[in-house]
């Protein structure tokens, strides 16, 4: 299956360097795994199917592993849109989670919401929150309200100065301008059918603060000083991938940090990983373990098909997860995925 | 040309704080068995606890102690406006407590001093 795997880009090969020059000096992710009793690692089947629909973006935030902002070309086509609808038909996959860049402004994306709706997946949209104040996007709210879309945004911290210092100017005052158009369609509040969830990643190189208590701080602090409300708080550790990975190295901070997420690696975290039940997709069709992989250019392997035009649920539900050294973020303390910290 | 400086404090040896109980290992045994379950949850929680050592060390102005705890500060979730305002608590008190010693001064010009 070699033949047909994506070359990797010069970026993704010199960050798969960059990592690979690190396991020299540290206990490969592999070695932990093996004392964790978790090697090979293997999926224990597909339940999400998740979609990077491309790397454009209105925003261009320092922690980005896609490297994501509104010059660049990489867009998922219609006919990858398609194959994965095939794909999510697969009654073992209950959920299609939209990702990008930011996903919105893909122009197959509401089309895309539709048809997963339709077939009776639960859809996420990983939304910046922003998106939604853009030209052209001011009936988004409308149309994901419409369709019952979870919506996962991402805010590093319920303040100005830690927000726009990851994700730039301006961007927390129009954050939460989203979160009250949100809100004021019902998300966020009482119904379970409109779900409004936060991401918060650290501000820079250390590890996200535990989960618990954390909502409710976050709650209390936006609804006194904004007037917002949300659901859940998933905290997420930040890769060792793309422009973050850049800014580590820039600032001297790329050893000591993946220290910090070796030296806490947790077994009950990595037997948890995302990968596990979750298939990834590039806006070419090709396929991942995860969107961390995805962004190095590490298709799925070990004799699963890397399109998703070839996909085989015998040989993807139960695949070996192709892992690295920046897997270490995974499993750090409480653990990360797209889901948050463990419980 | 790279000259080697030598400091009594660098970054590199907090990671040396161990090595302080290679010698009487039992003093040192007692003082992690005093101090590590004192700064978890407990009537106080770990972030108030992290607070309070931030503050103590810049009062007692230990480099390594605020390194620990400026980190330990942001991996428990407090704001740079939080950690900002516990050191203005510890520099208020150190103003103080010097003002405070103006009571000898004001006590001792009253003894000497028609
Ligand atoms: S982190 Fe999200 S919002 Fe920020 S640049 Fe990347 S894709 Fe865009
Ligand atoms: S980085 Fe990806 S492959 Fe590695 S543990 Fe995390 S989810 Fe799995």
């Amino acid at each position: 299956m070699s033949d047909n795997r994506p070359q990797p880009t010069r970026s993704e090969a010199r960050q798969q360097e960059v990592l690979q020059a690190l396991e020299q000096a540290r206990p490969s992710f592999e070695s932990r795994l093996q004392g964790a009793g978790l090697h090979p690692l293997k999926a224990t089947g597909i339940t999400i199917l998740q979609l990077n629909v491309g790397r454009v973006c209105n925003q261009t935030c320092r922690h980005c592993h896609v490297s994501a902002g509104p010059g660049r070309p990489e867009d998922m086509p219609r006919e990858v849109f398609e194959q994965a609808l095939r794909v999510a038909r697969d009654p073992r996959i209950g959920t299609v989670d939209i990702t990008g860049g930011a996903p919105e402004l893909n122009a197959h994306f509401r089309w895309f919401v539709a048809e997963a709706r339709a077939l009776g997946k639960h859809v996420i949209d990983r939304c910046n929150l922003t998106v939604t104040q853009e030209e052209g996007q001011e009936d988004l709210v409308a149309f994901l309200k419409e369709h019952k879309v979870e919506v996962v945004a991402s805010l590093p911290a319920p303040d100005k100065a830690r927000t726009d210092a990851q994700r730039g100017e301006a961007v927390f005052d129009r954050s939460i301008l989203a979160l009250r158009d949100f809100n004021a369609a019902g998300y966020g509040l009482d119904d379970p059918e409109l779900p409004l969830h936060l991401v918060t990643n650290p501000v820079g190189a250390f590890l996200p603060a535990e989960q618990a208590g954390l909502r409710e701080r976050w709650q209390e602090q936006l609804l006194r000083e904004h007037g917002v409300r949300f659901n859940e708080l998933y905290t997420i550790t930040n890769m060792p991938i793309g422009r973050y990975l850049h800014w580590l190295e820039a600032k001297g901070q790329l050893e000591p940090y993946v220290d910090r997420l070796a030296g806490a690696f947790n077994p009950v975290a990595a037997e948890r990983v995302m990968c596990r039940n979750t298939l990834s997709v590039d806006w070419r069709g090709y396929l991942y373990d995860c969107d961390f992989n995805q962004m190095l250019g590490m298709t799925v392997d070990h004799g699963a098909p890397p399109h998703i035009r070839d996909y085989d649920p015998d040989r993807h539900h139960g695949r070996e997860i192709v892992t690295a050294m920046h897997c270490y973020g995974c499993t750090a303390g409480g653990g990360s995925s797209c889901g948050g910290a463990l419980e | 040309m790279a000259e080697h400086k030598e400091t009594y404090y660098a970054a590199e040896d907090l990671a040396k704080f161990e090595q302080v109980g290679r010698s009487a290992p039992e003093a040192w045994k007692a003082f992690m068995k005093y101090y590590g379950p004192l700064m978890q949850d407990g009537h106080l929680s770990k972030r108030e606890k992290a607070l309070i050592a931030l503050a103590v060390s810049h009062g007692e102005k230990c480099p390594y102690c605020i390194d620990s705890y400026t980190r330990a500060g942001l991996e428990l979730g407090l704001s740079p406006d939080e950690m900002a305002e516990a050191v203005h608590v510890a520099a208020a008190m150190r103003a103080g407590i010097t003002l405070a010693q103006g009571i000898v001064m004001n006590n001792t010009l009253d003894k000497l001093s028609f």
